[in-house]
């Protein structure tokens, strides 16, 4: 009924809009609103998330001191975190890191924005149905938080909740916060199944006159492929977490082995859907990186098919490769050398992605703007993360390593290294679009250089102590005599981790000063050649004017030979010569 | 562009030094291979409904492949399946049931054939809804019995494999009947008589999806 709507609205596109407050601002239709909307609970998430993280880094570091600022809340111990809440705290921590924070604001909010403007599109092809998307979203993301209030603590058995210690209520003294862990998923599993199958279908049948489909932005293409991985994967933890729910409230037995359930068969279910999770979080990043990349070297991207074959490479890959998460899990080892083989498989794709990368900076007239520098960032440190992923993917290794801050290290290097970079970069570049403001320059260099000193910082002597052997989830690592002689590190990494934290205030600042009392941005500031900067800044509702955008080339042309300005936008006719000269 | 010509080409003045390196020439079309000539929106295959009706269909086969699959992982697990003391299952009643089930799809069908006919639209769509509601009195009926005798969800793997599954296709029933009520309704108001109808035509194939899932989901459990 939506796609009529949407139809419809097309045919009235220059009619004046008054749709009041809140159609406009609240319960609104409009993609670039819900962009907007995802955009903004991801970063609030993200303040508690991080917060989240800090107290687990302050508990490490100094075990079982008061954390400052937390005497007012934890008025029992003055301050101190107890076991129980540390559990609770890298649970969270990781749950809304990786749930509500990553996936809105690379989906959510970035898949909203950029597919229907960048392939020239009105609106989604369900307009009702994205708004019922941010909505459910939303509304697990209000139902994770109530968990903190509810008697007994959040869900405290790690972000994977491994059954049987998160379907026994004794087994963490856990009882409403793990069914509101399970609840809220379920409900974030809906959301997200009706935002992917929007955005699949806007793909498929949206596109503007001229945009085949491999004319699209490599943004785009990852979307798509990211909606395809959440549609596919996304169910399957969504039956997991039904039966674990039914586990914890109906006494049935799909995971306890007294009644003939199976523990091993959450971790199954968890890690086919876990990790091509783990690419749902990484690919938009890798499109965004592919944007941002030649618009600021100046350059075609490097490989164009390449990147978008070894995208679907790796999402094909993403389905046989989960039994890596599970090396010691007690699986077969015939199985485990499968998983090993196709696992280091996986490595190739990436590979062909980065060396294009590197490809497209090759003597490019390289820009170093925040939103390049950010993207530069992400590329680096994806090839780090990468690398040491390596190393888990090898069994023999990974008997050594798993379970250790070497997988927290490789875990951060690709997700904040990478997705959060990769978000920054996002924000930075499509901020003036959005918001039709630029954003200030010198607090974007204040924001990006201590971040990426500190992120470092933080996450770089995780390596070491991880090969040094400290335990993740551990609560005090001085209760170990072979820790002790490395809690200096533990306290580097916690001092990086505050000034990674407060390194994000000229972010917030940033964001919220320029939103309002920014410079008013011009129609195309980066001199880009994709469609969404030949719309006004910000785009009105419905986008395009009376006629919608024809796309007449590819979407990277930079400093081609024959034009005289160094960038031809995909709306640009091709001259009659150089028609000419095709026949 | 062949490799010959390639060769033959003068080599191109260079225009703009950058870096004081010599940047390599960037192909013609930065990455597009398509032609210029579809200035006009193309034909599309499915329309937009239909799309994301088979998009959404997608997602429930795997939200389904994950419980058969935990299904068998269980069933594999136990010494003896069905385990002893426990209820047998309604083969037979439950097989006339898949009958039924089946039989609301082909008047599914026949009720989409019948589209610019309003009367046996209307009927067709009626009929196919009530062979439904007829397969879930069934089964709930089944259901009743089966907790009677004891057999309940907390009943070890057997129980709660078979209550899950069988539960889970129950509610997918029953939120394709109300999807065809709402078709339904939009039809006695004369809507669908159209040719493009995508509503209905979307509503069909989630119909037969459900319908069709229910014969493995019967082998499956009760067969096997």
């Amino acid at each position: 009924m939506s796609a009529h709507a949407a139809t419809a609205h097309g045919h009235a596109t220059h009619e004046h809009h008054d749709l009041g407050f809140l159609r406009t601002y609240v319960f609104s239709t409009d993609h670039k609103m819900i962009a907007k909307q995802f955009l903004f609970m991801g970063l609030f998430m993200f303040v508690i998330g991080g917060l989240l993280a800090l107290l687990v880094r302050w508990q490490l570091a100094w075990p079982e001191t008061p954390v400052p600022g937390l005497a007012g809340i934890l008025t029992e111990t003055g301050g101190v975190l107890e076991p129980s809440q540390y559990n609770m705290a890298f649970t969270m921590h990781a749950t809304i890191m990786v749930f509500f924070v990553i996936m809105p604001i690379l989906a959510g909010a970035f898949g909203n924005f950029c597919i229907p403007l960048m392939i020239g599109a009105r609106d989604m092809a369900f307009p009702t149905l994205n708004m019922l998307s941010f909505w459910t979203t939303f509304t697990a993301g209000l139902v994770m938080l109530a968990g903190f209030f509810v008697p007994g603590g959040h869900a405290a058995a790690g972000w994977t909740s491994y059954a049987p210690l998160s379907s026994v209520v004794q087994y963490t003294g856990v009882n409403w916060g793990q069914n509101i862990w399970c609840i809220s998923l379920f409900t974030m599993g809906i959301g997200s199944m009706m935002g992917s199958i929007n955005y699949i279908t806007t793909v498929i049948n949206m596109r503007a006159p001229g945009m085949s489909l491999f004319r699209m932005p490599l943004v785009v293409w990852s979307l798509f492929i990211t909606a395809i991985l959440l549609l596919l994967a996304l169910p399957v933890l969504t039956s997991g977490v039904a039966m674990l729910l039914f586990d914890r409230w109906l006494g049935t037995s799909w995971f306890l082995p007294s009644g003939g359930g199976e523990p091993l068969l959450w971790q199954h279910l968890f890690w086919y859907f876990g990790h091509p999770e783990v690419y749902i979080l990484i690919l938009p990043a890798m499109g965004i990186a592919s944007e941002i990349l030649p618009v600021f070297s100046r350059k075609p991207i490097f490989g164009y098919h390449a990147m978008a074959f070894s995208m679907i490479a790796i999402a094909f890959l993403s389905w046989i490769v989960y039994g890596h998460h599970m090396f010691v899990s007690g699986m077969n080892p015939a199985l485990g050398m499968a998983f090993m083989v196709t696992t280091m498989i996986i490595a190739v794709p990436s590979a062909i992605k980065t060396f294009n990368w590197l490809g497209t900076l090759w003597g490019g007239r390289i820009q170093f703007t925040v939103p390049m520098l950010n993207a530069l960032a992400f590329v680096s440190m994806f090839v780090i993360g990468g690398l040491s992923g390596i190393f888990m993917a090898s069994t023999p290794v990974d008997i050594y390593i798993q379970d250790t801050y070497f997988i927290v290290a490789h875990i951060h290097y690709v997700v904040f290294g990478g997705s959060i970079f990769g978000a920054f970069a996002a924000i930075y570049f499509w901020f003036p679009k959005m918001f039709g403001r630029l954003t200030n320059t010198a607090l974007g260099h204040l924001h990006f250089w201590p971040s990426f000193v500190f992120f470092n910082l933080t996450f770089f002597p995780m390596h070491i102590i991880g090969v040094g052997g400290q335990m993740r989830r551990i609560y005090n690592p001085l209760q170990y005599e072979f820790l002790q002689h490395q809690q200096h590190w533990n306290v580097i990494i916690t001092i990086g981790a505050i000034g990674l934290g407060i390194s994000q205030i000229p972010f917030i600042v940033n964001f919220f000063w320029s939103m309002v009392a920014g410079k008013p941005a011009p129609l195309n500031p980066w001199n880009s050649t994709t469609l969404e900067w030949t719309a006004a800044s910000p785009p009105p509702h419905l986008n395009w004017g009376p006629t919608l955008p024809t796309v007449y080339r590819g979407p990277y042309e930079y400093s081609v030979p024959e034009e005289s300005a160094d960038f031809s936008p995909q709306t640009q006719p091709p001259r009659a010569v150089a028609g000419a000269r095709r026949h | 562009m062949s490799g010959i010509g390639a060769v033959l080409d003068p080599p191109r003045p260079v225009t703009r030094r950058t870096n004081g390196r010599v940047p390599p020439p960037p192909p013609p079309t930065g990455g597009g291979d398509g032609d210029d000539r579809d200035r006009e929106p193309r034909p599309r295959g499915l329309d937009n409904a239909r799309l994301a009706t088979m998009f959404f269909i997608g997602a429930e086969v795997m939200f389904f492949s994950g419980l058969i699959s935990a299904y068998f992982v269980l069933r594999m697990g136990a010494a003896q399946w069905p385990p002893p003391l426990q209820p047998r299952l309604p083969i037979l009643v439950t097989g006339l049931n898949t009958l039924v089930l089946l039989g609301s799809s082909v008047a599914m069908v026949r009720a989409l054939r019948a589209r610019g006919d309003h009367v046996r639209l209307v009927r067709g769509l009626a009929l196919t809804g009530a062979l439904g509601v007829v397969f879930l009195l069934v089964q709930g009926y089944e259901w009743a019995r089966l907790v009677s005798y004891g057999f309940t969800v907390t009943s070890g793997a057997y129980g709660v494999t078979f209550y899950t599954l069988i539960g889970v296709h129950g509610l997918h029933v029953l939120g394709a009947l109300a999807w065809l009520a709402i078709v339904l309704l939009g039809a006695r108001r004369g809507r669908f008589i159209e040719p493009p109808a995508t509503g209905l035509r979307a509503c069909g194939m989630y119909w037969h999806f459900v319908v069709a899932l229910w014969p493995i989901l019967y082998v499956t459990v009760y067969l096997l």
